[in-house]
């Protein structure tokens, strides 16, 4: 176990380094200077000048990174060139957003996939099972952004239920909150269960022909108890292994959904910062991503060891 | 000279929920914008949605611009002028306290201006203090510019978002808690959502009531968002709507107004002036005259906006409608072609940033070149970053479109360097005759004369004005429907019962 975090760890730093190097490249050699963008089209070059130097752009690139990443060493991640505060508190300030919104669609996405595989896997290739065939296809296919779209002309502009955009503040009370979100977590949350669906019956099925589930039939458990007790804990490796690659998509589909719902979220940010070339910006939010992403496959390991026995004895 | 509005108000209801009656009248309001400002300090960088929330609002002038496009006074009540335009003396208000206590007076106008014109001086449109030699306070209710030369604009530009008074204590933070002496104070910015600015109690001009307590600014950067957000009252007024082609849908949803004014975002397609074959001017004249612009506004901005002939839009004194000078006339324009050399055509490379104006009107202009054997390949650049770096900076390109938002920028064709990499003398001098004179009808009458010798010579090919798409609640009052200049003044809004 502590070796596995030690090692986890380890990784986590050298791809952290990795990443901030690539992306502090990748920046510099997009064309575009921040200080020009803020500027406009009339400012003279003296005025261009003096901004590039009180935004320490005059410096050669080695020294901006070096700089940089002794803060973010020192748990500084900077200013950010375009909005003028601590990207720290930016990046706090839009994760109120983004990770309620990614855990709204992670459980809306398991709460509707697993049932829905697992009593397609009981009636395969019965009609549930042809339906649920068609949901999951159907989400698949159809991309987040447009699905968000259709609920804000539904639930919004004809219905009149939910905001059709935008983020109260979670100080406007968590039920104002909720509701700003429960259509973005609905659009980002389709696709996900769909293809959860597929994976979830797909892998229910393989288990249902294993013998420890025919001996939990012959010993006389109902079929339900069956299933539920022994097929579903057995079937859920896969499930879970596939919910923490879509954490990733999740990520990147948040910044489509963000932009239709006008969320205040971290994909918004990071949007912004790059259209802006707020290098500082984009770096600490790659930066953070990539921890993000690094972070939910451990813990996704770490569920393996507490849904299968055998791994936990593996790993003592 | 102003173009007569086209006010549409449309009637009948397709979508019903029709709000029960309110009992007090509504004293906050929410306005949509598409882009979010980054920073709120107008004085320290470009981008017009800083002035658009706080200027005027929050921020004010020695002098301001009024809807009309007017210079009128605002902290300076009065000024005069010295017989040789090299000495302004201001009055400046008396009471006029910024929203932190501070008094203002002419120390700290002088700080204000001082800071904007310095040698570490970020202020986007700095070039215009540059005739300043001194400041001068002899009382606090006096201040003197002392100028190097005359600079007939110079109460215009002091109206200017960019020129807006801020006081010593406060001035570095602006940037994310502007402190100013306008009707509104700051109250906060929850970033990559809303500004919220509530009513200054303490405003010095007790002869303009404010009528509104609250007022947000929500940033909502998709059309289709705007549009949604609009319709189920999310929003109340997007004084700027993104997209023309969704106008149609306000249509018979009798609570909202549309109100088609104009702003002073010109739409043009510079040429590089020193880069063959468009240093030569029958060349420029051709292109021009293979353009039909009713039919540009028409395919690129759903027939919203006005043609223009020359760098000058309706708004702005002195306008003539110079679209007459180069009419649309292919024939003409293929025997100019012939008679600069090119009898067979040529071809060239568009820059054309993402924006959805700059890629319609590309590729209508593609197939109107083609209509004269001329070949256009349209190469798309990224908006503001890549398109900043290699046209503003580099002037690496032959053709490229783009919205000029500055108001009165006629001189920028007298820039060097800028990207047109236009040079006419006659042109440069005329503009030095406006700044040498402080009479208003005869800056007219010059303006005049540049905007006919820019429309006579095509540096850039002159399009369109783009439209202001004002959409709100139809019992919001006291918006501007026109935009002389990039804002969204406040003070004047309210609440129809």
């Amino acid at each position: 176990m502590i070796s596995i975090l030690t090692r986890r760890t380890i990784s986590l730093v050298v791809t952290l380094l990795i990443v901030s190097l690539l992306i502090f490249t990748v920046m510099d050699l997009l064309p575009g200077d921040p200080a020009a963008i803020m500027l406009g089209t009339s400012a003279s070059p003296d005025t261009l000048a003096a901004l590039q130097h009180s935004l320490g752009l005059d410096r050669p690139l080695p020294i901006r990174y070096l700089a940089w990443l002794a803060g973010v060493a020192q748990g500084d991640l900077g200013q950010s060139y375009t909005y003028g505060v601590p990207v720290a508190g930016l990046i706090a300030e839009r994760l109120t957003v983004t990770l309620p919104l990614a855990l709204m669609a992670v459980v809306l996405s398991v709460a509707v996939a697993v049932p829905l595989g697992v009593q397609a896997a009981r009636r395969h290739n019965g009609p549930f099972d042809a339906v649920a065939g068609v949901f999951s296809y159907i989400s698949i296919a159809v991309p987040a952004f447009w699905v968000g779209l259709l609920l804000i002309i539904a639930f919004s502009t004809m219905l009149g239920w939910l905001p059709a955009g935008g983020f109260p503040g979670w100080d406007a009370g968590l039920w104002q909150g909720l509701k700003a979100l429960l259509l973005p977590a609905i659009a980002l949350a389709l696709p996900q269960a769909g293809v959860l669906t597929r994976i979830a019956r797909a892998a229910v099925l393989d288990v249902m022909n294993e013998d420890f589930v025919r001996t939990a039939r012959a010993k006389g458990l109902s079929e339900e108890a069956a299933v539920w007790r022994h097929a579903v804990p057995n079937a859920l490796i896969p499930v879970v292994t596939m919910l923490g690659l879509q954490f990733t998509f999740l990520i990147a589909g948040a910044v489509l959904v963000e932009n239709v719902f006008n969320l205040p979220g971290l994909g918004r940010l990071a949007f912004q910062a790059l259209s802006q070339r707020d290098v500082i910006v984009m770096q600490d939010v790659v930066l953070f991503f990539s921890a993000l992403v690094i972070v939910m496959n451990f813990l996704v390991d770490l569920a393996y060891l507490a849904i299968d026995p055998r791994l936990r004895a593996g790993a003592q | 000279m102003r173009r007569a509005l086209l006010a549409l108000t449309v009637s009948t209801a397709a979508l019903g929920a029709v709000l029960p009656a309110q009992a007090a009248p509504k004293t906050s309001v929410t306005i949509g914008m598409a882009v979010e400002p980054t920073g709120l300090d107008p004085t320290v960088a470009a981008p017009v949605a800083i002035g658009q929330v706080t200027w005027q609002n929050v921020f004010e002038g020695l002098t301001t611009v009024d809807k009309a496009g007017k210079v009128q006074p605002q902290l300076a009540t009065r000024w005069e002028i010295s017989p040789d335009g090299k000495t302004y003396t201001f009055t400046l208000a008396e009471g006029v306290t910024f929203h932190n206590g501070v008094a203002f007076d002419s120390s700290v106008a002088k700080f204000a201006i001082d800071r904007a014109r310095g040698a570490d001086s970020v202020n986007p449109q700095k070039r215009y203090f540059a005739a300043i030699e001194s400041v001068e306070t002899p009382d606090p209710a006096t201040l003197v510019l002392k100028l190097s030369r005359p600079a007939g604009s110079l109460l215009y530009w002091l109206g200017w978002p960019a020129s807006v008074m801020v006081e010593p204590k406060t001035a570095a933070d602006n940037k994310t808690t502007p402190v100013g002496t306008g009707p509104f104070k700051f109250v906060s910015w929850a970033k990559g959502s809303k500004v919220e600015l509530a009513k200054n109690p303490d405003y010095w001009n007790k002869s303009a009531p404010v009528k509104l307590d609250t007022a947000s600014f929500r940033f909502i950067a998709d059309a289709q968002a705007q549009a949604a957000a609009l319709k189920a009252g999310d929003v109340d007024a997007f004084p700027e709507f993104g997209a023309p082609e969704l106008i149609a849908s306000f249509e018979g949803d009798k609570k909202i107004a549309t109100v088609i004014g104009n702003t002073e975002l010109k739409v043009v397609a510079g040429m590089n002036n020193a880069r063959k074959p468009f240093s030569d001017k029958r060349v420029r004249q051709a292109l021009m005259m293979a353009v039909d612009r009713a039919t540009v506004v028409d395919g690129a901005w759903s027939g919203f906006g006005t043609p223009i002939g020359s760098h000058y839009t309706p708004n702005d004194r002195g306008y003539k409608d110079l679209t007459g000078v180069h009419p649309y006339d292919a024939e003409k324009a293929k025997a100019l072609l012939s008679e600069a050399g090119f009898p067979s055509g040529f071809s060239f490379t568009m820059k054309a940033p993402q924006m959805a104006y700059a890629q319609r009107t590309s590729q209508i202009l593609q197939a109107m070149f083609a209509e004269i054997g001329v070949t256009m390949t349209i190469e798309t650049t990224e908006f503001p970053a890549k398109w900043v770096a290699d046209v503003l900076k580099a002037a690496d390109y032959d053709m490229t479109i783009v919205a000029h938002a500055e108001p009165m920028d006629i001189d920028i064709f007298a820039r060097d360097p800028y990207y047109f990499n236009y040079k006419n003398a006659a042109f440069n001098a005329v503009l030095a005759k406006v700044e040498a004179t402080a009479d208003l009808a005869e800056q007219d009458k010059l303006y005049g004369e540049a905007q006919a010798m820019l429309a006579e010579d095509v540096p850039a090919l002159f399009l369109f004005v783009m439209p202001k798409l004002g959409v709100w609640d139809a019992k919001l009052k006291g918006l501007w429907e026109n935009e002389p200049i990039p804002s969204n003044v406040l003070s004047e809004v309210f609440w129809q019962e």
